[in-house]
């Protein structure tokens, strides 16, 4: 009896530790990037580009920038293509077997690191004969997001009861009207945590971009012109002890719009769960 | 009676618009995943072309002056970083994740929850400036002179505990998911004839989840073989054999990041690189084919 409770109080004794890690390592990283963006952050930092000639002078406007005309437009695309194939999912339009296959390759697909998605905008790119772009980055963006949005609104579109979608089609609509009016309706707080955290990935990611969005000292102003981004700007500066100071306050910057999303969904999922019929 | 008609065909007519159109996304999906495919092997031809893939695989020199495209040290340099990286991850996320969802108060658990889910949406390059700021001074400093070794911090070690860090919240969430799962009363069974908590644990709550922990491990690790930015900037990017976990190395993806950019113009080391996305990408494949297969067998032989 005193070695299982011995065994007991020891692997408690454990978990206590390996909590304290982990919650440690989070706070470790919220002190490090605040602190330090904190004390480098200011009005200039955000509110000016570069000053010409030299890309560690002025600010991170061109960045912040950036980064929201990659990930914004990427994540309304990947959102667009995503409830069209989480939709097609259902029983009523595909076979089983069929939907299967495609819920598997989304898996594959999700797990496929950024880079390779990198890579492989590069490789059509160049078989385009077009340079780094804002465009190509958006494409890159895209075809990283959509597995994971899809996913997470086919999980919320397979809850969807029966009972809802037979009563629709009983009142004689056809099978689109009923996916994209009812379904779509009741599955809406998944789809819509589905979206968050494909922004908030695509946001994020530099792998992806950095060889397709390229970099500039300019905000973009056309699809084609290439341009920089919080991420690939921190993957820039970090390493020279001049650029640190802008790499912690895009990285200040970068933590806080993921941290509102994070916050957002939260609340928009409380918040449209009040119309789901259950 | 006419107009009614017109109404119905429209509404048949845009039933098919948009049928056709959910179809094209859907084809869309599957025809990337086998266009991604073939186009990393047709650029890789070139190099396979020049040596043969058991070479590349078991050649030890990195050296595209010369033609010579040894992947073992980097292949090395990713079992090695990956490895350790779950060695650390996978013990402190299951002690963690028995805690939060079996022994922690509802209160703290309701606290400790957002906490991980925030971790898990913070960018791989702010974990890299943090592991740089941080960890690549505490290894040099701290660490690694505690073993009796000279490091510059940016080394293997290192790397796989950037990563462990960032494998956390992936491995966390699903297990407690799938903890809280379990039906109560499987869990009672066992407290009534005399088990302490930690053993209704170890034997009814870890068994009868042992396919959900392995799906949450598989899925650890395709995150942290795929890691690119927050390793790349940690690892120290230099393609020769480790001799010790304090060593600078070099792991696939980060090879590509790494590489590409300076050396585009060689054709023959764009294709290497090539090689070395297939590479990962057929990993993934296959590792997402285990876990099908593991998952299967685990609903044949739990019944759920």
């Amino acid at each position: 009896m005193n070695r299982r409770t011995l065994e007991e109080t020891i692997f408690k004794l454990l978990m206590m530790i390996s909590v304290c890690i982990v919650i440690g390592s989070l706070v470790i990283i919220f002190g490090l990037v605040i602190i330090n963006g904190a004390s480098s952050i200011s009005i200039e930092m955000i509110t000016q580009t570069p000053t010409p000639g030299n890309a560690l002078g002025g600010g991170i406007l061109n960045a912040i920038i950036g980064s929201l005309l990659l990930a914004l437009p990427a994540t309304g695309l990947a959102c667009f293509i995503g409830i069209g194939i989480a939709l097609y999912l259902q029983k009523e339009f595909t076979p089983v077997w069929f939907s299967n296959f495609i819920r598997f390759t989304l898996d594959v697909l999700w797990g496929v690191p950024s880079i390779v998605y990198g890579i492989f905008c590069l490789m059509i790119m160049i078989y385009l004969g077009m340079g780094s772009s804002l465009l190509v980055g958006i494409i890159a963006l895209t075809l990283l997001e959509i597995p994971i949005i899809t996913r997470y609104m086919d999980e919320s579109i397979k809850l969807v009861p029966i009972g809802l979608k037979e009563s629709s089609y009983s009142l004689g609509s056809t099978k689109f009207e009923t996916a994209v009016r009812v379904v779509r309706k009741q599955a809406f707080p998944g789809i819509l945590a589905g979206i968050l955290l494909g922004l908030g990935r695509g946001i994020g990611d530099a792998a992806s971009i950095l060889f397709t969005a390229g970099f500039s000292n300019r905000i973009p102003g056309s699809l084609f012109d290439s341009t920089s981004a919080l991420p690939t700007m921190i993957y820039n500066l970090y390493s020279l002890p001049s650029g640190q100071p802008k790499a912690y306050a895009a990285a200040f910057i970068l933590l806080m719009i993921v941290l509102i999303i994070s916050i957002l969904s939260r609340i928009l999922a409380k918040r449209f769960t009040k119309h789901v019929i259950r | 009676m006419r107009k009614k008609l017109g109404n119905m065909n429209k509404r048949k007519i845009r039933d098919l618009i948009g049928t056709n159109l959910m179809l094209i996304g859907t084809l869309f999906a599957s025809v990337l995943f086998f266009l991604i495919f073939i186009l990393l092997f047709y650029r890789s031809a070139l190099v396979l072309e020049n040596t043969s893939i058991i070479d590349i695989l078991f050649s030890s020199t990195w050296n595209p002056d010369n033609g010579q495209f040894g992947l073992a040290p980097i292949i090395i340099g990713t079992i090695l970083v990956t490895g350790i990286a779950l060695l650390i991850a996978i013990p402190i996320s299951l002690l963690s994740a028995i805690y939060i969802a079996e022994y922690a108060p509802t209160k703290i658990r309701r606290m400790i929850r957002p906490f991980i889910d925030v971790l898990a949406g913070v960018p791989s390059v702010v974990y890299g400036l943090c592991a740089f700021l941080f960890l690549v001074p505490l290894v040099k400093d701290v660490i690694a002179p505690l073993f009796g070794v000279r490091t510059t911090g940016l080394c293997i070690f290192t790397a796989a505990v950037t990563l462990a860090v960032m494998v956390f919240p992936i491995i966390i969430s699903l297990c407690v998911e799938s903890f809280c799962a379990i039906p109560i009363a499987l869990k009672e069974a066992s407290l009534s004839v005399g088990a302490t908590k930690w053993e209704t644990v170890k034997k009814v709550v870890f068994r009868a989840s042992s396919p959900s922990i392995l799906a949450a491990i598989l899925l650890g690790f395709g995150r942290a073989f795929g890691e690119t930015i927050a390793i790349n900037m940690v690892v120290g990017g230099i393609p020769v054999m480790p001799s010790s976990v304090f060593q600078p190395g070099e792991t696939l993806a980060s090879l590509i990041a790494s590489k590409y950019g300076e050396l585009m113009a060689i054709p023959l080391q764009e294709s290497a690189l090539m090689l070395v996305a297939l590479i990962l990408f057929v990993v993934v494949l296959l590792f997402n084919i285990l876990g099908v297969f593991i998952l299967r067998r685990a609903k044949k032989r739990w019944n759920y």
